[in-house]
């Protein structure tokens, strides 16, 4: 197997579910079983993604994140990137097995789409909590790693926004940690590029994409941005420095 | 006729240099488009992103030598960055807006319908190869037809973000469509498609017609 398969069949074992063993076409099994879509999915792609459950209902991150948005958001947008990212591997992996390279290279702006809005998206849910929730602010470990970097967590918060405010089109804010420092930095992302591809460890990222806030706040996405931090999970965030940081 | 107040505004946004930008008024009034697009989108589209690019545009161009520039002069000139983002998207979203008209849609007539047939077969294949286009265009960006001076046909072009057609002397813009979510958010969700199908009840192939035969004045008068 190529390497990028490889990485590929690597990535698709961490995402999906266990599988079912497929029988083969012989076998004595009842008829209709290629009729069970599990079975035919996976006689079909041994590689597909789905998409996560949300960690709350989807009124639940209110009044900062509307219930229509969280819904749309997570049922229309992500289920949509991950539609599409079983497609393109599907695509894919068909080339790949002709070794089509120019089939396979055909592919590659669809996966680092695709891949890219599911992976920002499986880690944005994780983000966020609903208020009541919410510690409020970061402790431990993060606390100290953000006042180190930027004097106070509000300073911090002020550049982020200031930064993720002004991404021209669609992006994301990360808040990542660069492994080689060992320091952690704020950095935007264009359209769904996931931040690894910047050489940093995503832990905390805000979408702002309009379709993330646009039905609550129009075009006033400073308002969104102010808001949010309202619902950010720090725990969570925490969590990620920490794995990152072993 | 809803192209000749337009164009005149579209083409003198400012009376003379020394003055700020201006919003240049809708052709038409904010409910004329609806269903297709409703007046509430309007209302945010240009009441408000409209109107903040050409805000942003004139505080980044005052006491700037860019203050005496054309708005079409500061966007081949100005670097990627704030100017050129703001200045070009005043751009495109005016040239959108005449792009649209009520009672509009349709086929064309006339030198455009000869043009797109000759160039795509079919106005059925050119319909589908925008819709396409404009569909699949990920993220937020633009769908143009365009006349392309070098292979003298009308072609059908995407740009990303901000991004305009009018940086690329070889392309002349006949008709725009917004596809940043901004544009059909409010009426159409997540659903680009269905906001393609609106566009198509409301292209103004007047403003394309229009659009055509001034590039083909421009070369009479050149050769």
């Amino acid at each position: 197997m190529s390497f990028v398969s490889k990485a590929f069949a690597r990535a698709a074992r961490a995402f999906t579910p266990a599988v079912r063993p497929i029988p083969s076409v012989a076998s004595p099994l009842a008829p209709g079983v290629f009729s069970d879509p599990m079975v035919a999915g996976f006689a079909t792609s041994m590689q597909s993604y789905t998409l996560p459950d949300l960690p709350y209902d989807y009124a639940a991150l209110e009044p900062v994140i509307s219930a229509d948005i969280m819904k749309l958001h997570h049922q229309k947008h992500h289920a949509a990137y991950v539609n599409n990212l079983n497609a393109a591997l599907e695509k894919y992996a068909a080339a790949e097995a002709k070794r089509d390279l120019q089939g396979m290279i055909q592919q590659q702006s669809a996966i680092k789409f695709n891949g890219g809005g599911h992976v920002n998206h499986s880690i944005f849910w994780t983000n966020l909590t609903p208020k009541g929730q919410a510690s409020g602010a970061p402790a431990g470990k993060l606390a100290k790693a953000i006042e180190t970097e930027w004097g106070s967590v509000d300073k911090f918060i002020s550049t982020f926004n200031t930064q993720t405010g002004a991404i021209q089109g669609s992006g994301w804010g990360w808040l990542g940690l660069n492994k080689e420092s060992g320091r952690l930095q704020i950095h935007t992302m264009a359209n769904q590029d996931p931040l690894s591809t910047a050489g940093l460890v995503p832990l905390l990222g805000i979408d702002v994409w309009e379709h993330a806030y646009y039905l609550q706040y129009k075009n006033a996405r400073p308002d969104y941005l102010k808001a949010i931090w309202q619902i950010v999970n720090w725990k969570n965030v925490e969590e990620r420095l920490t794995q990152a940081s072993s | 006729s809803f192209i000749r107040p337009s164009l005149i505004t579209f083409s003198i946004f400012r009376i003379c240099r020394s003055m700020s930008f201006v919003l240049p008024d809708l052709p038409y009034a904010k409910d004329a488009l609806a269903p297709h697009i409703s007046e509430e989108t309007l209302n945010f589209h240009y009441g408000a992103h409209h109107r903040t690019y050409v805000t942003n545009l004139n505080n980044l161009v005052k006491d700037t030598p860019n203050q005496d520039k054309s708005l079409e002069e500061i966007i081949r000139t100005a670097s990627p960055g704030p100017l050129f983002n703001n200045a070009a998207q005043v751009w495109n979203h005016t040239f959108y807006w005449n792009s649209l008209a009520p009672n509009a849609g349709g086929e064309p007539q006339g030198a455009i319908r000869d043009k797109i047939i000759e160039n795509f077969g079919s106005f059925e294949t050119f319909k589908q190869e925008f819709s396409k286009k404009a569909t699949g265009h990920f993220a937020s960006g633009w769908a143009w037809l365009v006349l392309n001076s070098e292979t003298k046909k009308v072609e059908i072009v995407d740009t990303h973000d901000a991004g305009t057609v009018l940086t690329d002397p070889k392309y002349h813009p006949l008709l725009t469509c917004d596809v940043w979510e901004h544009a059909y958010y409010i009426d159409y969700r997540n659903a680009r498609a269905k906001y393609l199908d609106a566009w198509w009840s409301l292209v103004n192939w007047k403003f394309a017609e229009h659009n055509l035969h001034a590039v083909y004045e421009l070369k009479r008068r050149k050769s």
